[in-house]
C-alpha cells in the first residue's frame, strides 16, 4: 500500500490560509438572497401548478372555502339564524364567517401541507445544499400567495354587504403577521418531526378539526361566553388559542366595530400579550426544533 | 494531464481532515408515536455503520480531483459531506469559493412545468440568481438542442431530452468547485462525449473539479490526481494509474488467486489426470502475480504443470473468455511444429503464453487444457478456475480487442460507383 502522498499538507498547516471549515447542512444560511430566491420560486412553482394544472385551475382554490362558506352560511344564518341573535357586533355575520374561513383556510393549508414537505421534497434535500428551511417557508409563502387571491374575495363580499371601508382596515397587516406566524411557527415544528414520525400526519388533521370549532369561526366569542361564564378556566383556556385573536380582531376591525375587539374578548388589552406569547413561543419552538433536525435530515429520511 | 497543479504549492481549494461520518442503523425502526408511547423505555438499539473515517485529502485549485472505489465503499457519503448535504460527525472540511454539486442532475425538475421554469428554479437551486438563469436560458436550450419543445411540459420530454436540459444548466453554473457524482452514468454515447468535452473545458479554465466514479477510463483520462477508498478509508492518493491499478485489484481482488466459486466458466476438471495444471498466474518477469494487465503492452500468462506420469509431448492451449464467455485469444503449443518434450512423473514444468495485450477493457478468465498431441480429444487436464485478470486501458471502442487501425479517406473520381446491377435491381419490376 502506498501512503497517502498528501498526510504531510494536510495534518498541519493547511487551517491557517483556509478559514473557516465549512458547517455543514443547516437551516439557514449565509446567503439570504439565495434563501429568498429559492423559497420563492418552489412557491411561485407550486402556485403556477395550481393554477393552470387543471381545466378549473385556480378556481378549485377559492372554490373549497366558498363551498365550505356557503354550506355553512345556509345551515347557521339562513336555517338557524344565528346571526339575527341580538347581541351586537353579530351583523354582518355572513362576512365575518367568510373571512375567517379564509384566514383558517391558510391556518391549515400551511400547516397540513408542511407536515409531509419536507419528505415530499427528499430528493432534493438527499441530493443539493440549500438551506433547509426554505422548505416550509416555501409552503407558508404559498399560502400568502393563496390568502391574498382569497381576500379579494372576501373584500368584493364584503363591499356588496353594504361593508363601507374603514380606518381601521390597517390592522390587516398586523393581524395577518400574527397568523403567519403562529402557521410558520406550527409548520416548522411539523415538518422537522414528521421526518422521525409519522403519525404527525393523521393527528394533525384531527387536532386542525378541534382548532376549527375551538376558534370563533361558526360560534362567536359572545356565544361562547355567554355558555361558559361559570367556567372562567375554560373560557380563559379557550382564549388563549392565538386563532381567535386573530379571528375576532379581524372581526372587529375589518369587519364590524360593534364585535369585540380581540382585547375586549380576552378582558383587557394587557391580556392580549397571553396569545402574543403563545405565538412567540410557537416561532422559537418551531425554529428550535426545526435547525436541530436540519443537520441530520438529508440522513433520516 | 498538461498542465500538473501540485498539491503543496497553493492553498487548496478544498480540504478535508480527519473526516469521520457514522450512520446509525436501527435495528426496528420507531416510526410512530405509538410504539414510543408504548414502549418508552426501550432503548432504539442500532448498528453503527463507519462509512467514513479518517478522511484526509486536499484538492490544489485547478485540480481535477478524482474519488474512486467501489459500491458502498463511502465515496458517495464523502461527497456529500463535501457538499454540505450530511454532516461530518468530525473532522474538518474546508472549501474556498463557490461550490456546485452534482450528485444527479436535474434536482427539483418538475414534470408538470414548462423548461422555463425549470430550468429557473435548477438554475438557483445550483447557485445561479434569477437574473443570471433568465439570462441564460437561450444557451441552455440552445445547448440542449430543445428550441422547438421549450413549451413542452417536462413530462412530455423524453428521457434523453430530460438528460439534455438538466445538462445545460447545470454546466452554466459558474462555479469554481464542482462536485460530480457519476453523471456520467447516464445518456448514450455521443452524450457522454459531450460531457467530457464540457469536463475538459472546465479543467483547460481552471477550475477545481472533484469527481466520484468507478469508470477507471475516466479517472485515467482526465484526473490529476486521484484518491482511492476502501471501506471509508483512504487507501491510497496519487497518480490515477496507480489508483486505478489498486481499484481493480481490489475490486477483482478476491478472484484473482483462486476463486473456489469457479465464476462457472466451467470449472470440472476433465482428462486422464497423467498432468494437472498446478498455477496459472500473470508474470512479466516481476516478483509476485499480478491481476492487471495494462492495454498495449506485452502480456504473459504463465502455466505450471505437474506430471504424475510420464508423458510424451503434449500440448497445452490457453483460451482467453470474456466476460460473455467468449474465447477472445486461443493459443496452443500444438502450432508449433516443434515437440515439447518428453516428460517424467512428478517433474514440473513452467509453460509461458506471451502476445501483445490488445484485449478490451475487461476481465478475462484463461481455461488451459492439456491433451495428448495431435488428438484433440485425448485430454489429459482442463483448468478453468482457477484466476481471472482485469485488462486496464483507456481505449474501450466496444469491440473485443483493440487492434490499432489506420483510417484514410479518398475523395473524388477515385471513388467507385457502386454497381450499376444494386441501383437497377432496386427500380426494377
Amino acid at each position: 500500500m502506498s501512503t497517502p502522498t498528501l498526510s504531510e499538507p494536510v495534518s498541519e498547516p493547511l487551517s491557517e490560509p483556509l478559514g473557516q471549515p465549512i458547517r455543514g447542512p443547516r437551516a439557514l444560511t449565509d446567503d439570504w438572497s439565495r434563501f429568498w430566491h429559492l423559497t420563492y420560486n418552489i412557491a411561485r412553482n407550486e402556485f403556477k401548478l395550481k393554477f393552470f394544472g387543471s381545466a378549473l385551475g385556480y378556481v378549485w382554490q377559492v372554490m373549497r372555502p366558498l363551498l365550505l362558506f356557503t354550506v355553512l352560511y345556509i345551515f347557521f344564518v339562513v336555517i338557524s339564524k344565528v346571526g339575527k341573535g341580538g347581541h351586537p357586533g353579530e351583523a354582518d355575520y355572513g362576512v365575518q364567517l367568510l373571512g375567517s374561513i379564509i384566514l383558517f383556510t391558510f391556518f391549515g393549508e400551511v400547516t397540513s401541507g408542511s407536515v409531509r414537505s419536507v419528505v415530499d421534497r427528499e430528493n432534493l434535500v438527499r441530493k443539493i445544499q440549500f438551506p433547509r428551511l426554505v422548505i416550509p417557508l416555501s409552503i407558508t409563502l404559498l399560502g400568502l400567495f393563496n390568502l391574498a387571491m382569497n381576500l379579494v374575495v372576501v373584500l368584493i363580499f364584503a363591499l356588496i354587504s353594504g361593508i363601507r371601508p374603514m380606518l381601521s382596515w390597517i390592522e390587516l397587516p398586523l393581524i395577518l403577521v400574527m397568523l403567519v406566524m403562529f402557521s410558520t411557527g406550527v409548520s416548522m415544528w411539523l415538518s422537522a418531526m414528521f421526518v422521525k414520525f409519522r403519525d404527525i400526519q393523521p393527528i394533525w388533521e384531527v387536532f386542525t378539526q378541534i382548532l376549527f370549532y375551538a376558534s370563533p369561526l361558526i360560534i362567536p366569542v359572545e356565544t361562547v361566553r355567554a355558555k361558559l361564564v361559570h367556567h372562567q378556566f375554560l373560557m380563559h383556556l379557550y382564549l388563549l388559542n392565538p386563532l381567535v385573536t386573530v379571528f375576532q380582531q379581524f372581526r372587529h376591525a375589518m369587519v364590524n366595530h360593534d364585535a369585540l375587539s380581540a382585547g375586549q374578548a380576552l378582558g383587557g388589552w394587557i391580556y392580549l400579550l397571553e396569545p402574543l406569547a403563545i405565538v412567540a413561543a410557537t416561532l422559537v419552538l418551531g425554529f428550535w426544533v426545526f435547525n436541530r433536525a436540519a443537520p441530520h435530515i438529508a440522513e433520516d429520511l | 494531464m498538461s498542465s500538473e497543479p501540485t498539491a503543496t504549492s497553493a492553498a487548496p481549494a478544498l480540504a478535508a481532515q480527519d473526516v469521520h461520518k457514522t450512520f446509525k442503523i436501527p435495528e426496528e425502526r420507531t416510526h410512530t408515536l405509538k410504539e414510543r408511547a408504548l414502549h418508552p423505555l426501550r432503548r432504539s438499539r442500532h448498528d453503527e455503520f463507519k462509512a467514513l473515517s479518517d478522511i484526509s485529502f486536499a484538492v490544489a485549485p485547478g485540480e481535477f480531483f478524482g474519488i474512486v472505489g467501489r459500491n458502498g465503499s463511502g465515496k458517495s457519503t464523502l461527497l456529500k459531506c463535501l457538499a454540505g448535504i450530511y454532516r461530518a460527525d468530525a473532522g474538518k472540511i474546508w472549501c474556498k469559493g463557490r461550490m456546485s454539486t452534482f450528485i444527479e442532475l436535474g434536482v427539483g425538475f418538475n414534470p408538470d412545468l414548462a423548461a422555463y421554469d425549470n430550468v429557473a428554479l435548477n438554475g438557483i437551486m445550483l447557485g445561479l440568481s434569477p437574473s443570471e438563469a433568465r439570462a441564460r436560458y437561450e444557451r441552455v436550450i440552445e445547448f440542449a438542442e430543445l428550441e422547438e419543445f421549450q413549451d413542452l411540459k417536462l413530462k412530455n420530454y423524453s428521457s434523453g431530452m430530460h438528460v439534455r436540459l438538466a445538462f445545460s444548466v447545470a454546466i452554466q453554473v459558474d462555479a469554481d468547485i464542482l462536485l460530480i457524482d457519476e453523471v456520467l452514468a447516464v445518456g448514450d454515447a455521443a452524450f457522454q462525449q459531450k460531457c467530457f468535452d464540457v469536463f475538459n473545458r472546465m479543467r483547460d479554465e481552471g477550475r477545481t473539479i472533484v469527481f466520484v466514479t468507478h469508470d477507471m477510463g475516466a479517472v485515467t483520462r482526465f484526473c490529476h490526481r486521484a484518491m482511492l477508498l476502501e471501506r471509508g478509508e483512504v487507501v491510497t492518493i496519487g497518480d490515477p494509474r496507480d489508483v486505478a491499478d489498486r481499484y481493480l485489484e481490489i475490486a477483482f481482488g478476491r478472484n484473482v488467486a483462486h476463486d473456489d466459486e469457479g465464476e462457472n466458466v466451467g470449472s470440472a476438471r476433465m482428462g486422464d489426470g497423467k498432468a494437472r495444471v498446478s498455477d496459472v498466474w500473470l508474470g512479466d518477469d516481476q516478483p509476485g502475480r499480478r491481476a492487471i494487465a495494462p492495454q498495449s503492452e506485452p502480456l504473459t500468462l504463465k502455466v505450471l504443470v505437474t506430471f504424475n506420469e510420464d508423458v510424451s509431448d503434449p500440448a497445452v492451449t490457453m483460451s482467453l473468455l470474456n466476460e460473455h464467455r467468449q474465447p477472445v485469444v486461443v493459443a496452443t503449443t500444438a502450432q508449433h511444429s516443434e515437440r515439447t518434450g518428453d516428460f517424467t512423473a512428478g517433474e514440473r514444468a513452467l509453460f509461458a503464453f506471451s502476445f501483445h495485450n490488445m484485449l478490451a477493457p475487461g476481465r478475462y478468465h484463461p481455461v488451459l487444457t492439456i491433451s495428448h498431441r495431435g488428438s484433440g480429444l485425448n485430454v489429459i487436464d482442463r483448468f478453468a478456475g482457477g484466476m481471472s485478470f482485469v485488462v486496464r486501458g483507456v481505449v474501450a471502442s466496444g469491440g473485443m480487442v483493440e487492434i490499432p487501425v489506420q483510417t484514410e479517406v479518398t475523395r473524388g473520381e477515385l471513388v467507385p460507383h457502386p454497381p450499376e446491377a444494386i441501383q437497377s435491381a432496386g427500380t426494377a419490376r
